[in-house]
């Protein structure tokens, strides 16, 4: 149904409907970027909420949809089931995290220690409950579509909840790692959209009719050209490249450190081919906007395959949108489908080329350790220390 | 609603009736068998034949313990695999899709991309000294999540680029059975390795917990059952599921005594760089060592005794047994229903009278992510040699920061004597 709010309908009466189309389009993008904006500065308390609720805004259009293809709504149990399970993995998850960043203080409040202490544990019994409770519903004459509806929340819950936790340690690494990487794929996502709108010409896949070779080319071109941009500006405030930690005293997110390296910016020499085209011999960059030259790229290149995952699912099942929560754009899956990989990229990105393990959790390990091992490994990190000049 | 109304009529799910049905496998039973059993009755001869590969089966299980860790590895690696291809095959059967040769190709990439990511996490940890020797191998490592993610990414794209039209809903639900599948059958195999390399003890006792269920459950019903536990397993008895529970406690706890004693069972495995083996020698944690327990005046007044002696290990056997009993059978009711819904009446027909592999571990594959999460919650915190591993790997400032938060930890614990230069 058309979910246009009653003023647009009224302002754009007059335009013909292609027109319309593009202006809801144009202005609902307009009112969606604004709106990240205003997130970005309210801070990451506010950032992990907005990501807890596109989580759960997703999972829930995901399995509307099974329900709807499966008819499977005479089924009760399996509406609880499956928020039941989603409660479960997201409890799983967002425990470790908080284990991890806000040691000092739930080291302090008891009723949190035990539950970290033996957190594994507890989700596992949970998930069980939910596993047991699941066997024990199953009806004679409806067990496939019982089996069915299981593997498919499954299936979305592995989607969905593993990306948007690796989202929220993206953004606990310091914001540009969350918000360079998002930008990238909303840059690509309109930038190709341009391009194929006034070049395009050879259809890309048949999957989506509308994507173009000219689109997709246009668009990866841009895409680095804005990463390079939007870095250079970003990588000079502390706000955006620290990470962000909890500080226990005020009971508070701070953002303030020292810049790593990859923030301090550096003298490179211009390869020869570029010195002759550009005129300058050096150039100061950066070394993060070498980064995101690769996070530009994998938006630009294998992004898009989420999104022709999105279109076969769409297609497969005979549905145009996922949800109509969007006016003009669909459901809030349809915006956030190519990003689903871009969050497991950066995340293996950071963790294999720029940090190493955490310190704090290096910490808080050492402390469950047995007296005898914590003096050998005290030992061991005093020598290589004194090997290296640093005692 | 308009577009749902265009579905395709293919696999209409509105009930199970539709469900091509599945003809029994033949019968695999070998020759030599069938004569030396052509006297008995169809009955008696069923039992023969599930006792006589039940005995082949344990006695198989005891060489390979007896072979050493190496062995028991491959075994779960070969289980794992062959559990992986019974599911598949009852995927493609189901959806008729044999006639998608792209997917076996991409079902079996899946499998080797993810069976690589979780064993070069294993091999990582647990051969460090053997990897730092090798430059190629310290490449890998250093890499390895970057790599294995670019292998999983290129099946990824390899799925999208395969889809057909007309076939889009078929491949999608091949792909999300290719996922849920490699979820169940290589995290277990996964776990059970982890387990295995704590202590084979962590591996033999719960295994043969769930084993000694199955038989004692089946063994009771046989002689003493009447009340049907669950509609999905009409066979199982209330009586089958108690007098299961108590003699798998009571086995438990007697064979975790007679292993608890060789440190053959109970040293976590380590490897010796230098003999290029496994080794397990160690000095037996306390968990092993014989503690006196004052038994509770309800159980003195039974049994005579004032105090016991026993492994403090019996005790962590007896959960170990009570989720055996209570929740794996879950598994099994898990398997069953499955089986229905598939109109299946074994997954696969590997073992003569017993059905597939996977029949055999549909009540183990719970059975290994509790042992595991037990062991990190209860027994052991984290590996001292990785922690060390990843501290030496940090940058110098962090490195320093460190050194002083242990050392202030260590002089407040009165570990470490605080010296004059400090």
């Amino acid at each position: 149904s058309d979910d246009t709010p009653e003023v647009l309908n009224r302002a754009l009466s007059n335009l013909s409907s292609r027109w319309k189309n593009w202006w809801v389009r144009g202005i609902l993008t307009l009112a969606m970027i604004t709106f990240f904006f205003i997130i970005i500065y309210l801070g990451p308390m506010v950032l992990m909420t907005i990501v807890m609720c596109v989580q759960i805004k997703c999972f829930h259009e995901i399995i509307t949809i099974g329900y709807n293809v499966y008819h499977s709504y005479d089924l009760p149990w399996f509406r609880t089931l499956s928020w039941y399970f989603l409660l479960c993995v997201n409890y799983f998850f967002y425990g470790e995290t908080v284990t991890d960043y806000f040691f000092t203080l739930v080291q302090r409040e008891e009723p949190l220690r035990i539950l970290s202490k033996y957190h594994r544990f507890i989700s596992f019994a949970l998930y069980l409950t939910g596993f047991c409770m699941f066997v024990l519903s199953l009806v004679k004459k409806h067990y496939r579509l019982q089996f069915y509806m299981f593997g498919w929340t499954h299936v979305t819950l592995l989607i969905i909840v593993t990306q948007s936790h690796l989202i929220i340690h993206n953004l606990f690494e310091g914001m540009i790692w969350f918000i360079v990487p998002i930008s990238c794929v909303i840059c690509n996502d309109i930038m190709a959209y341009m391009f194929g709108f006034f070049f395009g010409r050879t259809p890309l896949i048949k999957l989506s009719p509308k994507k173009t070779w000219e689109g997709f080319i246009g668009g990866f071109f841009a895409t680095v050209l804005f990463g390079l941009l939007l870095s250079y500006v970003m990588s000079g405030y502390r706000c955006f490249t620290c990470p962000v930690e909890f500080n226990n005293d005020t009971n508070s997110f701070t953002v303030d450190c020292e810049p790593s390296e990859l923030f301090q910016l550096q003298e490179y020499n211009i390869p020869l081919v570029l010195q002759s085209v550009l005129g300058w011999k050096t150039v100061r960059m950066y070394p993060f906007q070498i980064h995101s030259i690769a996070l530009s790229t994998f938006a630009s290149l294998i992004g898009p395959f989420g999104g022709f995952f999105a279109s076969g699912f769409k297609r497969a099942f005979k549905i145009k949108d996922f949800a109509n929560t969007i006016p003009g754009h669909g459901g809030i899956m349809d915006r956030f489908d190519c990003q689903y990989l871009m969050a497991t990229f950066v995340n293996v990105y950071i963790a294999s080329f720029i940090r190493g393990p955490n310190p704090s959790k290096l910490i808080q390990q050492f402390l469950t350790l047995r007296p005898d091992q914590q003096l050998h490994i005290f030992n061991t990190l005093k020598a290589h220390l004194v090997d290296k000049g640093l005692l | 609603e308009v577009y749902l109304e265009e579905r395709l009529g293919e696999l209409d799910l509105r009930s199970d009736s539709d469900v091509p049905y599945v003809p029994p496998p033949t019968d695999s039973t070998p020759e030599i068998l069938k004569r030396a059993l052509s006297g008995l009755s169809a009955r008696w001869k069923n039992w023969w034949i599930r006792g006589i590969l039940t005995l082949a089966m344990i006695s198989g299980f005891f060489l390979i313990i007896y072979l050493g860790s190496f062995m028991l590895m491959l075994l779960v690696l070969s289980i794992q695999v062959k559990c992986y291809h019974e599911i598949i095959t009852i995927g493609y059967r189901v959806y008729h899709s044999y006639d998608l040769p792209w997917f076996r190709s991409l079902s079996w990439y899946f499998l080797l991309c993810v069976n690589y990511f979780f064993y070069g996490e294993t091999v990582a940890d647990y051969f460090a000294t053997f990897v730092q020797r090798r430059e190629q191998l310290q490449f890998l490592i250093r890499y390895h999540r970057f790599i294995s993610f670019a292998l999983y990414l290129i099946g990824f794209c390899m799925f999208v680029l395969s889809l057909v039209k007309k076939h889009y809903r078929l491949q999608f639900y091949m792909f999300a059975w290719t996922h849920v599948t490699l979820l169940i059958t290589v995290t277990q195999s996964h776990l059970v390795i982890q387990n295995l390399f704590e202590g084979m003890i962590w591996f033999l006792v719960p295994i043969s917990s769930v084993i000694c269920n199955d038989i004692t459950a089946y063994i009771f019903g046989f002689f003493f059952g009447r009340t049907p536990l669950i509609k999905l397993s009409p066979k199982k008895t209330w009586e089958g599921f108690i007098g299961g529970f108590f003699s798998t406690v009571v086995f438990g706890f007697i064979f975790s005594y007679f292993l608890a004693q060789h440190q053959y069972f109970v040293c976590p495995e380590e490897y010796n760089s230098e003999t290029n083996r496994f080794v397990t020698e160690c000095e037996p944690s306390e968990l092993f060592q014989m503690k006196k327990y004052s038994l509770p005046p309800l159980l003195q007044a039974v049994l005579g005794w004032e105090a016991v002696n026993m492994y403090p290990f019996q005790m962590h056997s007896i959960a170990l047994s009570t989720f055996a009993s209570l929740i794996g059978p879950f598994g099994g009711f898990f398997a069953s229903g499955f089986k229905r819904a598939f109109k299946i009446k074994d997954f696969a027909d590997t073992i003569p009278g017993h059905g597939g592999i996977m029949d055999r571990f549909d009540c183990q594959y719970l059975m290994a992510t509790f042992v595991h999460v037990y062991i990190t919650s209860f027994i052991r915190g984290p590996n001292p040699s990785k922690l060390l591993k990843q501290l030496l790997v940090l940058q110098p400032e962090q490195q320093l920061n460190v050194y002083k938060a242990l050392k202030s930890h260590l002089i407040e614990k009165g570990i470490l004597q605080p010296s004059l230069r400090g």
